[in-house]
């Protein structure tokens, strides 16, 4: 197994407010292999967003990490010098946001918002660069790239955002793209195209992918890999077929079973009774236990850390066996 | 420069946004309506006008057939609530739930003084929260236990009919369920006819009697939910279900669902407005707009709908976007 290309290893990250220290990411781990799609799934509140965002140094004032090591092809990013961050990042590691209209800058043009990074990163010529943001646009098909280049953001469609995005991420052919819900806030059918646009340019270029977002269904269709947050921390990594299909993690299934899906009509959809725990406070044990259905005394007393299963699979829960056990009596997802 | 009568008065000096264009829609007492589209399309304008937030520029909304004025009395704005979106927009920050509550029970006599706390109590219990929730304000609360103070507010005024615009969609996905599920209860508990707008074609199978798709301030598709979902018969309701992520792990195919953007609702597509990003579009599709039509309870705005579908080719917006590569 080849080294991977990132890695974060028991990931803090604080935010000091008046009330109290907000453990807005308290103990995430997860490793992303070259030319993968890892999918990392939650809740509002989870942390997921922290934890991107953690990655690049891009924490918004006051969060800022509290704990742990982000492992950039072996180097710790976490340590790094700001110059040396800044030289990565929009570089090896870009990132795409969830709000094109205000991720973009409104006042710039669209064109020159992609020839940025190669002018600045990659020290090309303004033609040149100019050259290079055209080409970008056609391969992230949007049309009449001359005349689109000039528009400013607010001209174009949601859609047509999201792909100057992408354009821009792409522009200085970094290695690692970081999506923070990059298809939340647009269209089904317009989600679909980005999907496809995004899974095509990963494998033509076999990108590694950390991609954000609460839809399991989208990760379901775009990533190889996933690691489920919950309060703050991973409870859950696996392949995204191995857990779908068989949950090790009673939060997995329970979030699994409250999707409406398209093919299957059940009655009543399940949801989790309960609410999240609040990350001034979270409780003793294991923080999922109040909502669980399968919690036993012991759930509830000292840490429940990541645990390794198999080479591939690994679970903060402690009767890991019990929603195994649940999903073949009732599976979520049918056929083999 | 015209100085006929039709010329002058067909002069439109400024852009006209037609949110919604010629609908007519019917719910039968007791249903619930799914009102499905994307962005633009003119459902939430729709929902709203029914309701009576927004004037119709032009038709008129029937209640059991009489018809609603532009300017609603107060009896007749109790009969049809609605439930928003934005559980964090929608509730008066600085009213305590009871005050919300009762401040409607009062204007509209609901009950005696007497009972208007009482009544409040049930209105709690009826969407699953706590009496304590009643000191409590908006920020309080969860964006579920909102959308369940808003769903309480909407029935305080004992409506007849609910329209419920994108209620989950702001939702995380497991509380989601919890509000569908109290949406389906109350609707069988309590009779209610419900509109029920959504982007979420999966939600919407869960939820709805029948379904309508809306594309372009236009009703293109509409017909019972089963029917809709197993035998879609406009191009467009066919491209949106492909588009939906399935939870089922696995490759989708390589081809976009729907190539293209919707287009502007200002300036919309000659002819039927889906044409250009339609894969079996031809001539008659970009010169006259197809009625809505089909069987009794299966009605689809396509010219071949209801014949044998003409081969596929790229829609003209992919050609186009070809065309520069």
């Amino acid at each position: 197994m080849s080294e991977p290309i990132l890695e974060v290893r028991d990931l803090h990250v604080e935010i000091p407010l008046t009330r109290g220290t907000v453990r807005a990411v308290d103990g995430a781990s997860f490793t992303v292999a070259p030319g993968e799609a890892m999918g990392l799934v939650g809740e509002s509140g989870s942390g997921k967003s922290m934890t991107l965002r953690a990655i690049l140094g891009l924490l918004p004032h006051p969060a800022g990490i509290a704990g742990g090591e982000i492992l950039y092809e072996g180097a710790d990013l976490v340590t790094m010098s700001a110059k040396k961050l800044q030289d990565l990042r929009g570089k090896e590691i870009s990132m795409i946001f969830q709000e094109p209209m205000t991720a973009l800058n409104p006042v710039m043009r669209v064109g020159d918002q992609i020839a940025e990074g190669p002018l600045a990163h990659l020290r090309m010529g303004k033609s040149a660069s100019q050259e290079r943001a055209l080409d970008l646009m056609r391969q992230v098909g949007i049309p009449d790239p001359e005349r689109r280049a000039r528009a400013f953001p607010h001209e174009l469609s949601g859609g047509m955002r999201q792909r100057v995005m992408i354009a821009i991420a792409l522009s200085c052919e970094p290695k690692l793209i970081l999506c923070d819900e990059p298809t939340t806030a647009l269209d089904v059918t317009i989600q679909d195209q980005i999907l496809k646009l995004l899974r095509s340019l990963r494998e033509e270029r076999g990108l590694s992918v950390v991609f954000v977002t609460h839809d399991l269904a989208v990760v379901a269709q775009t990533c190889q890999r996933l690691a489920v947050m919950y309060a703050g921390q991973v409870v859950e990594t696996g392949s995204i077929d191995e857990t779908f299909r068989s949950p090790r993690h009673p939060y997995t299934l329970g979030l699994l079973r409250s999707v409406p899906d398209l093919e299957d009509v059940r009655d009543l959809l399940r949801s989790i009774p309960g609410t999240p725990p609040d990350p001034v406070h979270p409780p003793e044990g294991c923080r999922f236990a109040p909502r669980c259905e399968f919690a036993q005394p012991d759930c509830m007393v000292g840490d429940k850390p990541l645990r390794s299963i198999t080479p591939t699979r690994s679970t903060a829960c402690i009767h890991d066996d019990a929603p195994a056990r649940a999903v073949q009596l009732e599976p979520v997802i049918a056929g083999g | 420069m015209g100085t006929s009568l039709v010329g002058a008065l067909t002069r439109r000096p400024h852009d006209m946004l037609r949110a919604v264009d010629g609908v007519d829609m019917a719910i039968a007492r007791g249903e619930t309506l799914g009102l499905v589209g994307e962005s633009g399309c003119g459902k939430s304008t729709l929902g709203r006008c029914i309701v009576g937030l927004y004037q119709p520029t032009a038709g008129e909304v029937l209640f059991a057939g009489e018809p609603m004025a532009a300017k609603r009395e107060r009896a007749q704005r109790r009969r049809i609530q609605m439930v928003f979106q934005d559980p964090y927009s929608s509730l008066n920050p600085r009213l305590t739930v009871r005050q919300a509550l009762s401040e409607l029970l009062r204007a509209h006599n609901m009950v005696p003084p007497g009972q208007v706390e009482a009544r409040c109590r049930e209105l709690m219990e009826l969407v699953g929260l706590a009496p304590g929730a009643l000191e409590a304000h908006p920020r309080h609360f969860s964006g579920g236990q909102r959308q369940r103070v808003s769903i309480a507010r909407a029935l305080a005024l004992e409506p007849e009919v609910l329209v419920a615009d994108e209620p989950v969609s702001a939702l995380d996905v497991s509380v989601q369920a919890t509000v569908l599920n109290l949406l389906e209860e109350l609707q069988q508990r309590l009779g209610l006819t419900m509109l029920f707008i959504a982007h979420n074609m999966a939600v919407v199978r869960h939820v709805c009697d029948r379904v309508s798709v809306m594309y372009l301030g236009k009703i293109v598709e509409t017909a019972s939910t089963a029917e809709l979902f197993t035998n879609p018969r406009h191009p467009y309701t066919q491209g949106l279900m492909k588009a939906v992520p399935r939870l089922v792990p696995g490759r989708t195919s390589e081809a976009v669902a729907v190539a293209g953007d919707p287009g502007s609702p200002i300036s919309p597509p000659s002819g039927c407005r889906f044409h250009p990003r339609c894969p079996i579009a031809q001539d008659v599709c970009s010169q006259q707009q197809p009625e809505l039509a089909g069987e009794t309870n299966h009605l689809a705005a396509c010219h071949f709908a209801w014949t044998a579908a003409p081969p596929r080719h790229e829609p003209e917006v992919a050609q186009e976007a070809a065309g520069e590569v």
